[in-house]
């Protein structure tokens, strides 16, 4: 073979990427082989992360922004992420249908992901496919979290600016001072406002937001009211999002959420690798089967089992 | 580590009628395969760069309109020309059983007729792909 997947991407190989894309959400072990290679060529694109309820238009905004953002000249990278059947294991994977004119345009990639069992509103492999977008020399990387509800707050640890869609008549205005998804907002969008109920939102909002805690970057998260469909509001977000930006880089904001983004991919990969580990050697030796029964009738505890574990693989390599 | 089967099903032309699009994508859905749906008012441009941008095995076509003949073959043709030859191109719809030899004289591995059962086109997948 010769040249690696990695060099081919390097070189704008598209094919190349796509493939890697493939073997890192089947977790082939070669992935990584790869993604050592990228990773010094990452870190450069501007990660927006949308998130916000299955309908609220999540797409069709990506859409729009893309738009703007290929007048302007950049290219631009979309990871779409939609929920995988906890029964069969399968997915449709949908949101494209929204984005497909732009499917013919070169300064555009686009790649649909499913949660594969994932819980937080990304799949595990997101991190990794940004990673050769980013590589690839994507300007902007788009990533659009599945539908979600309260609590799949994981974009804001993958994106520099997150942006939350809310449609009106989803509740009344205790939902919006709950914990989880109102909170990690750094831009809200108010979607389909041509609908009842979309001011008494925007105000509900805005008192919520004024009643927080004040944000330790000192940003206050703008409030856009679109009608995405016909592309209302969505050079008023856009602009929102470069303000945030240029925020984020006059504050130390940014560097502060480079690291605990870098902190918890790294994290993320030791995990796996250490949990690789031990689940090869357990599969390897036959034990799982035997330790997973006996838990079953109560024979042993979990907790028990992991620490001798432990103990036993750190002797072993003390050896 | 396991390979899952990955299929794009896009409906090129201009019918608008995506019922047995939609069904065939629910019904691989259930047998385990993730299938990136397009929609409607597909062109073949678009139909060959997202199977390739989505890396997937395999691609159904849908066409209910008569223009199977000019549309199905130029989505292989395309596939070919960008380097991705190894994505398996198969069809169904309204298709006279005269045409069937043509168009897989020109690349498309299988057409499935009206009356096909879903169970038959899962079995044809997952025949025809071989997941490393």
């Amino acid at each position: 073979m010769g040249t690696t997947l990695a060099k081919r991407i390097l070189e704008g190989d598209v094919r190349a990427a796509s493939r890697l894309m493939r073997d890192i959400d089947d977790r082939i072990p070669s992935a990584l082989a790869e993604l050592k290679e990228l990773y010094p060529k990452t870190g450069r694109a501007y990660i927006i992360g949308i998130t916000g309820p299955p309908g609220s238009g999540k797409s069709t905004i990506v859409d729009k922004m893309v738009e703007i953002f290929r007048k302007e000249g950049k290219t631009v990278g979309i990871v779409a992420v939609d929920p995988t059947s906890p029964f069969t294991g399968g997915a449709i994977l949908g949101d494209r249908i929204r984005m497909q004119r732009h499917a013919t345009d070169e300064g555009v990639f686009i790649r649909s992901l499913a949660t594969r069992g994932s819980l937080g509103g990304l799949s595990r492999s997101t991190q990794d496919i940004i990673h050769v977008m980013d590589a690839m020399g994507k300007d902007i990387i788009i990533v659009e979290t599945v539908g979600v509800g309260q609590d799949e707050v994981e974009i804001v640890h993958t994106a520099h600016t997150s942006i939350v869609v809310l449609v009106p008549g989803l509740g009344d205005d205790i939902q919006a001072i709950k914990a989880g998804i109102i909170e990690i907002g750094d831009i809200f969008v108010i979607n389909k406002c041509e609908r009842e109920g979309a001011d008494k939102m925007e105000r509900d909002l805005r008192l919520v937001l004024e009643m927080g805690r004040k944000r330790e970057d000192g940003w206050d998260p703008p409030i856009f009211k679109t009608e995405a469909i016909l592309g209302k509001g969505i050079f008023e977000l856009v602009y929102g999002i470069y303000r945030h930006k240029q925020a984020l880089e006059q504050s130390q904001a940014m560097e502060k959420k480079i690291k605990e983004r870098t902190m918890k991919t790294f994290l993320e990969v030791l995990e796996s690798e250490v949990m690789n580990h031990f689940i090869q050697k357990l599969e390897k030796k036959g034990q799982l089967e035997t330790i997973v029964q006996e838990l079953m009738y109560r024979n042993i505890d979990p907790y028990s089992v992991a620490e001798r574990i432990m103990a036993e693989t750190l002797k072993e390599n003390k050896e | 580590m396991s390979r899952k089967i990955r299929v794009l099903i896009a409906k090129p032309g201009l019918d608008g009628h995506d019922r047995g699009a939609k069904v065939i994508a629910r019904a691989l859905r259930d047998a385990g395969m993730e299938v990136i749906y397009t929609g409607i008012r597909q062109t073949p441009e678009q139909i060959a760069n997202a199977a390739i941008q989505e890396g997937v095995d395999i691609v159904g076509l849908s066409s209910l309109s008569g223009a199977h003949m000019s549309l199905f073959p130029k989505v292989v043709q395309l596939l070919k020309e960008k380097g991705a030859e190894d994505i398996v191109v198969f069809g169904g719809g309204i298709i006279p059983v005269d045409d069937i030899p043509l168009l897989k004289k020109a690349g498309i591995s299988e057409i499935f007729l009206p009356g096909t059962s879903t169970e038959e086109i899962i079995r044809y997948i997952q025949e025809t792909i071989k997941i490393t």
